[in-house]
């Protein structure tokens, strides 16, 4: 692997995140990062989707006729997600139950497609896989995070398995009960763009007014 | 006319000249513009003939792996609602002494001319030709049509019954609840409630699941009999001015004291998640009076069936 | 007709699309900086919404569901697994279709519109809201209802978020929060305030 493909695979943890940066595939990242098994899942099935659809895509993106291009992007991730939603209700029936109706909404989940349109229209088979592969990478990051805060302190579990016990059995641990509910998602999220925007500056967004300091005050 | 995979030297030999033809064809075409006419259809040809293979392929392959699945996880939840299921069951050999029977809930009575295996009592709901919408004033479990017919599970033990299990649903806080509840012999006491389809608030109405909570359920008592109802003359056929019990199962909140009178018919409701609890109570109390297994469970305490 | 109210007002307010649910946040979260986009949005959304979910419901009725075939004489054909990729080329289709409306009718409205036509393709919320309606069974008319309500409170809630942003560029954000991170603990209170309606019963 050379350099540039690491480049494909890494920037998208932290430098060009799908979820902090590029604003994409924040649905699921608010919906399954209650539990942790769940939220493993999920980032399975989304990168392995981004990366084979984009490979498919960019195997054939010469010869798309614009009038259909959405439409051929669709049809390839459609049936990507369908073979996967057969798959987990054939293999890991338990966990499809939970995951029920967000496996059909990786097929509109805006990393795929959005990487599709960004990358793999342009770019070769081999560099638009590993994309998909970053990507994934960068949201499930994201996803790992948020759901280990929420299954921990929401809940006292990770995995299922206790971590801290519950006051309610017999343990001292109050579950922060906000953190199951889909807003504390939001929170997480803005406090990590935060951490991470603190630590990388070059990610900060120009303010577009700036206050004016008052009279005779420097600032 | 392209891609075909056809074994027999003899057979591929035959399709040269379309297989040649083919090629040519694909060749002219991938050298068109992007944006004829002829191009664009045949690439979006192309494309859902690659998708429709895929997702059928996949969908009818996999179809037995998921029915088996399906069947196991029922299963499952029915061992586990009786009590039956430990660590090392064997899913199979414990179903064995469990046998699905399909009741006439307005009735009570056993119909033997449905084919209890397949039934399924929560699709026929839906069918209007198997089940009945449920007045809105009668709808506390609010889940707008009942069907016709139930099955239930009946587990025996040495040929005696043993205990019942009986299929519920209801809605909660955010999506219609289904579980089974299973009674002992006497129709009466509780072995155990499971609510394995919900999807409600995780770690609020979601607590549903928790094992500490459906322990609770057990050796809890239905009814409230003030004494009337185990009379023979008090019970009348077809559903008319049956004694069944006044329906005193249901949640409370603030918890149980197990001394006090009234205890035996109540479970304490989930914390911090009142609108699940209330579509809990609401979904036992309905099914467990005269619009749902009522008479059935009365002629079960009376010998009748 | 009573029916009909309840289930819109439940779509736009108890089951928000965007603030209970949260679908089709990419959009409801990039596209809300200005009031004026955020409205064109979200009209956009409501007429896709509108045009979709009864077009769906048809097919899914007349082609899809088990038995659905029965007017062509084949009772045991059970299409539905094929109802995700059903619903996404009718949802392109039709937003195909209703730019190229646009431009040829409506030129100014196309215009103003630009680039958010396209973008409502990917609009989780709208292939969300076919979902529902297969998975909650709805005839033909609470479809529609449906589909005005759930796009309607869609629009409501990035309206909403574009009013609050438009008021936070003159705040004193710290800079690591400002622009995308102060909106999603906006956002993150918003839907805090939405769980009020949760459990309404009509």
């Amino acid at each position: 692997m050379n350099k540039e493909h690491t480049k494909v695979l890494v920037d998208p943890l932290v430098d060009n995140n799908p979820i902090t940066l590029q604003v994409l595939g924040i649905c699921s990242a608010l919906a399954v990062t209650s539990q942790l098994s769940t939220a493993l899942i999920m980032s399975l099935a989304l990168t392995s989707v981004t990366a084979f659809s984009s490979a498919g895509i960019a195997l054939i993106r010469n010869h798309v006729p614009g009038s259909i291009r959405i439409i051929a992007q669709m049809v390839i991730i459609a049936s990507l997600v369908i073979v996967v939603d057969q798959m987990l209700k054939a293999f890991a029936y338990e966990i499809s139950k939970q995951l029920s109706v967000f496996v059909g909404l990786i097929i509109t989940n805006c990393i795929v497609m959005g990487r599709a349109e960004a990358y793999a229209m342009k770019n070769p088979p081999l560099e638009s896989f590993l994309d998909g592969i970053g990507n994934g990478l960068g949201y499930s990051l994201i996803l790992i995070t948020v759901a280990t805060v929420r299954e921990v302190l929401g809940a006292g579990k990770l995995l299922g398995i206790d971590v801290l016990p519950l006051l309610k059995d017999g343990g001292w641990y109050v579950p922060n009960g906000l953190l199951l509910l889909p807003p504390s998602a939001f929170f997480l999220i803005g406090l990590l763009i935060w951490a991470v925007r603190t630590w990388k500056p070059q990610q900060v967004e120009k303010p577009d007014f700036a206050i004016v300091p008052a009279h005779g005050e420097a600032h | 006319m392209l891609n075909s995979n056809a074994g027999q030297p003899q057979a591929l030999s035959a399709l040269q000249p379309y297989i040649e033809k083919g090629r040519q064809y694909a060749e002219r075409v991938l050298a068109l513009s992007n944006d004829s006419f002829e191009k664009t259809l045949a690439v979006a040809f192309a494309l859902c003939l690659v998708g429709a293979i895929l997702v059928a392929g996949s969908a009818v392959a996999l179809k037995p792996l998921q029915q088996i699945n399906k069947s196991r996880d029922e299963k499952v939840n029915i061992l586990e609602v009786a009590g039956l299921l430990d660590k090392d069951t064997n899913i199979d050999e414990a179903f064995r002494n469990i046998e699905p029977r399909i009741v006439d809930l307005a009735t009570g009575d056993y119909v033997d001319t449905v084919d209890a295996r397949s039934y399924d009592q929560w699709k026929a709901a839906k069918d209007p030709a198997l089940s009945a919408a449920i007045p809105p004033e009668k709808d506390t479990a609010n889940i707008r049509r009942k069907p016709n017919q139930a099955k239930v599970y009946l587990v025996k033990e040495a040929g005696q019954l043993k205990s019942l299990i009986l299929p519920v649903n209801g809605y909660g806080l955010w999506s219609t609840m289904f579980g089974f509840i299973a009674l002992e012999a006497d129709a009466q006491t509780v072995v155990g409630m499971n609510l394995y389809d919900q999807a409600e608030t995780p770690g609020l109405g979601g607590e549903v699941v928790n094992p500490k909570w459906k322990a609770l359920w057990k050796g809890k008592k239905v009814y409230n009999f003030t004494g009337k109802e185990l009379h023979e003359s008090n019970l009348t056929e077809k559903g008319q001015a049956i004694e069944i019990g006044e329906v005193a199962l249901g949640l409370v909140k603030g918890g149980v004291e197990p001394g006090k009178p009234g205890a035996e018919f109540q479970v304490d409701a989930l914390a911090g998640a009142t609108l699940t609890s209330r579509g809990v109570s609401n979904l036992v109390q309905y099914w467990m009076s005269k619009e749902g297994y009522g008479v059935y469970l009365a002629k079960i305490r009376t010998g009748k069936i | 007709m009573e029916a009909y109210i309840n289930l819109f007002i439940k779509s736009v307010f108890i089951e928000n699309m965007a603030l209970s649910f949260f679908l089709g946040m990419c959009t409801f979260i990039a596209v809300s900086k200005k009031i004026e986009t955020a409205v064109g949005l979200g009209i956009a959304v409501v007429i896709v919404q509108t045009l979709t979910v009864p077009a769906n419901n048809l097919i899914y009725s007349f082609l899809l569901k088990e038995g659905a075939l029965s007017w062509a004489g084949l009772q045991d054909v059970n299409l539905s697994f094929i109802a995700l990729m059903a619903c996404i080329g009718v949802i392109a289709a039709i937003v195909q279709i209703l730019e190229m409306v646009l431009d040829k009718f409506f030129p100014a409205l196309y215009n103003a519109l630009g680039i958010f036509l396209p973008l409502i393709t990917v609009n989780c919320a709208i292939l969300a809201g076919s979902l529902f309606m297969i998975e909650r069974d709805y005839a033909f008319g609470e479809s529609v209802v449906y589909g005005v309500g759930s796009g309607f409170g869609w629009a409501l809630a990035i309206t909403a978020m574009a009013g609050v942003r438009e008021k936070l560029k003159y705040s004193d954000v710290p800079p690591g929060l400002r622009g995308l991170g102060i909106t999603f603990i906006t956002a993150g209170l918003m839907a805090m305030g939405f769980m009020a309606f949760s459990g309404i019963q009509l």
